[in-house]
């Protein structure tokens, strides 16, 4: 017997609280909450050997492997459908096993603004989160200090919201490509300020500074960008049990409680978890799609979906960009991170344009190593072309929000199952017009930075380009309404006494700032409202 | 330009010295690569008394770097010995790369009368060339083309251009996959 075949995968007696995934959210909660409480982490995939890390970096950089194999994703356990107008990656998108998604993350940390949290009022579009960013704001900032977060937005940002201590570590310095950046946003007026990194700029909690390997999306070896493991390692200290390879089927219930996470194990024994408190914390795609599998005579439509939203309202952040080349060297690749953007244009959203920001890339055009795996040349020939392919690039990217609609939606195929016979996850996206007109503006700013800036515009992420940005949002959204969404404003189900909902599929809305500090803020109050209940 | 002992090292620290997860985890998952629905592996493969030693590896491997490298570089020969001093292991990664050169020894010797390290460098360019690694696209699993492509020709072109010296001729003093630090991406061109 292996040593992985040997863990113990059996369920904990008297269980406080059962957390289903063990990404950012679900160990956030695990953390806050394990040593003063009995808690379980199950999780659907692996935990990864810390020692694997170079040689999946490795794969990132050889072209054999596609993103989804870096961790082993893919295949029967991640099937899934795409029946919308629009196509998406899943696989590309997440990662399953300790640690989550943050295993291949970019690591950019916002906070997003006042007026994300009331899109309705003061935008005339979306709707209204039931809380409000003061609501959020002391968690904002425990998050950052969990994370470990390089930022500098209370200094140099004046278009960030308020916060009264600066960021844990001083932000990264901005790189040479920012500096010719610089010359010709100044020359259009528009700002440019850091970006808060969930990447060490110095030694932070025992994790090394960042040493520059350029592979941070998808697999930082050093760890100096966060993931999760962090915290399922701090839960796990303070006497969390935390098991892997132990994919939820369905959550068993009565009327108004859950009372057991029912998981299967590698060895095809199926188990029951029981547990006081529930806490799903299974991303914007897997979490929908439990809470369908789960469905029962008194839940016909899916586990907590009286209100008809489980699934509904899938969104995700749009891709807008530009690049070109200069006719100087640009310094770029060096790392796999950026250290300047601009969120001037942010707050002007409303119900015709969405909220979008910018990022000056530092890893603009190819990478010489990836390069020079690919091509039938060697020697001096694949050096010359390694030159003059490398060295003069730019580009400026951007993320734009795209509109809840009830047409973007997480459902279940009927027709395909995974490799435990359930039915797949079925991706129904699609955007909005203000989010494609919105696209279009931000390419025209980006082109006028690069015009400025002297390039050759080599490429356009416009509307019928763009992409999204593996952010899955929206899916249980947040109501005070049991009408009108799934989760109160506690993150609490409406329907279940004792089920909370800790992922961006609460967001009401999306914003344009990367998720994942939002979805640590609210971990952190989801484990407070928790062990209040307990 | 010279191949140093430190790029050996920044070589490996970047790929690693251990083979890690390699072909053990993808054949665990059955997926694409599953050895098992694969047709193309090599005579050696399955075998490994019949896998060549170390020494006959670095001098196979030696000889194609002094092909596939650019003519300014220097200090290859101790370059690759290093670099693989550290990757011939127990692995199944180090097994892969030990049978793709046992299969384009062969087919040195077949073609041309000799394996890799004893054949003239044009010839060597001319047997990589004949047995398709310029044009296959690397696969660990592959055919004959695409393995040596792979545990060959992209394994040394990994090596050396994920090192500093690697870098430096291509203009970019801290390449992807290499741990050089938060200082060089804010320094402007010298």
């Amino acid at each position: 017997m292996s040593a992985e075949d040997s863990v113990d995968r059996s369920p904990v007696p008297d269980a406080d609280v059962c957390v289903v995934g063990a990404g950012p959210a679900g160990a956030l909660v695990a953390d806050r909450l394990a040593a003063d409480h009995e808690v379980v982490v199950l999780d659907a995939g692996p935990r990864f050997d810390p020692a694997d890390r170079l040689a999946r970096q490795e794969r990132a950089i050889r072209p054999s492997d596609d993103r989804p194999a870096v961790w082993d994703g893919g295949g029967e356990r991640d099937a899934h459908e795409n029946s919308g107008e629009w196509f998406y990656p899943l696989n590309h998108a997440r990662v399953k096993g300790i640690g989550g998604s943050t295993l291949h993350w970019q690591g950019m940390v916002m906070r997003l603004h006042e007026d994300d949290f009331n899109s309705g009022t003061e935008r005339g579009v979306g709707l209204d989160w039931p809380i409000d960013y003061a609501d959020l704001r002391p968690y904002y900032a425990e998050a950052e200090r969990e994370i470990g977060v390089a930022g500098g937005s209370g200094v140099d940002n004046p278009y960030a919201p308020p916060r009264e201590e600066p960021h844990p570590m001083p932000p990264f310095e901005p790189s040479y490509s920012d500096s010719l950046f610089a010359e010709a946003c100044e020359e259009l007026g528009i700002d440019m300020h850091s970006v808060p990194n969930a990447r060490n700029s110095e030694r932070y909690d025992d994790r090394s500074a960042c040493v520059g390997y350029g592979t941070c999306q998808p697999v930082c070896p050093a760890r100096a960008k966060y993931d999760a493991t962090v915290h399922v390692e701090r839960a796990e200290e303070k006497g969390a049990t935390v098991v892997d390879r132990a994919p939820v089927q369905r959550l068993e219930h009565d009327a108004d409680r859950v009372t057991a996470a029912v998981y299967a194990t590698p060895d095809g024994e199926e188990h029951r978890q029981e547990a006081e408190s529930f806490v799903v914390a299974c991303g914007g795609v897997e979490t929908p799609r439990l809470l369908l599998l789960s469905d029962s005579e008194a839940y016909p439509d899916g586990l907590a979906n009286s209100s008809g939203h489980v699934g509904e309202f899938f969104m995700d952040h749009l891709f807008a960009g530009a690049g070109g080349v200069l006719d100087e060297p640009t310094r770029q690749n060096h790392v796999g991170f950026y250290t300047s953007g601009s969120d001037q244009f942010y707050d002007d959203a409303d119900e015709e344009f969405a909220p979008f920001k910018l990022e000056f890339f530092n890893y603009a055009g190819p990478s010489p190593v990836e390069l020079a795996l690919t091509g039938d040349d060697w020697g001096d020939e694949l050096l010359d072309r390694l030159r003059d392919s490398y060295g003069t690039h730019v580009a400026v990217g951007g993320l734009v929000e795209q509109r809840p609609r009830s047409e973007s939606y997480i459902g279940l195929d009927p027709d395909r199952t995974d490799d435990y016979g359930n039915p797949v996850p079925d991706i129904h996206w699609s955007v909005d017009d203000r989010a494609l007109r919105t696209i279009e503006r931000a390419n025209e700013i980006q082109r006028a930075i690069l015009e400025a800036l002297g390039a050759e515009i080599e490429w356009v992420a416009g509307p019928d380009a763009t992409g999204p940005a593996y952010h899955h949002m929206g899916t249980t959204r947040m109501s005070a309404d049991p009408d009108a969404g799934v989760v109160d404003a506690d993150c609490r189900t409406h329907d279940l006494d004792n089920c909370w909902i800790a992922s961006s599929s609460v967001f009401p809305t999306g914003g344009a700032m990367n998720p994942t500090l939002t979805i640590a803020a609210l971990a952190l109050r989801v484990a407070d409202d928790v062990e209040r209940r307990l | 330009m010279e191949l140093t002992r430190r790029d050996a090292a920044a070589a490996l620290a970047a790929l690693g010295a251990t083979g890690g997860i390699g072909l053990a985890a993808r054949r665990a998952n059955g997926g694409a690569n599953d050895p098992d629905e694969d047709a193309g592996n090599g005579d050696a493969a399955g075998n490994e008394e019949s896998l060549p030693d170390d020494e006959t590896v670095r001098a196979s491997m030696t000889a194609v770097a002094a092909v596939v490298y650019p003519d300014e570089l220097t200090g290859v020969d101790s370059f690759v010995d290093r670099f693989l001093a550290g990757r011939l292991d127990g692995s199944n990664r180090a097994a892969g790369l030990r049978e793709a050169v046992a299969a384009l020894d062969d087919a040195g010797r077949s073609w041309h009368g000799a394996p890799v390290a004893k054949l003239s460098e044009s010839d060597r360019d001319e047997l990589l060339r004949e047995a398709g690694a310029d044009t296959a696209e690397e696969d660990r699993d592959g055919t004959l083309a695409e393995r040596v492509r792979y545990h060959v020709v992209n394994e040394l072109l990994l090596a050396l251009y994920a090192s500093p010296t690697g870098g430096e001729l291509v203009g970019l003093e801290n390449p992807q996959g290499h741990p050089g630090g938060t200082e060089s991406y804010r320094r402007g061109p010298s």
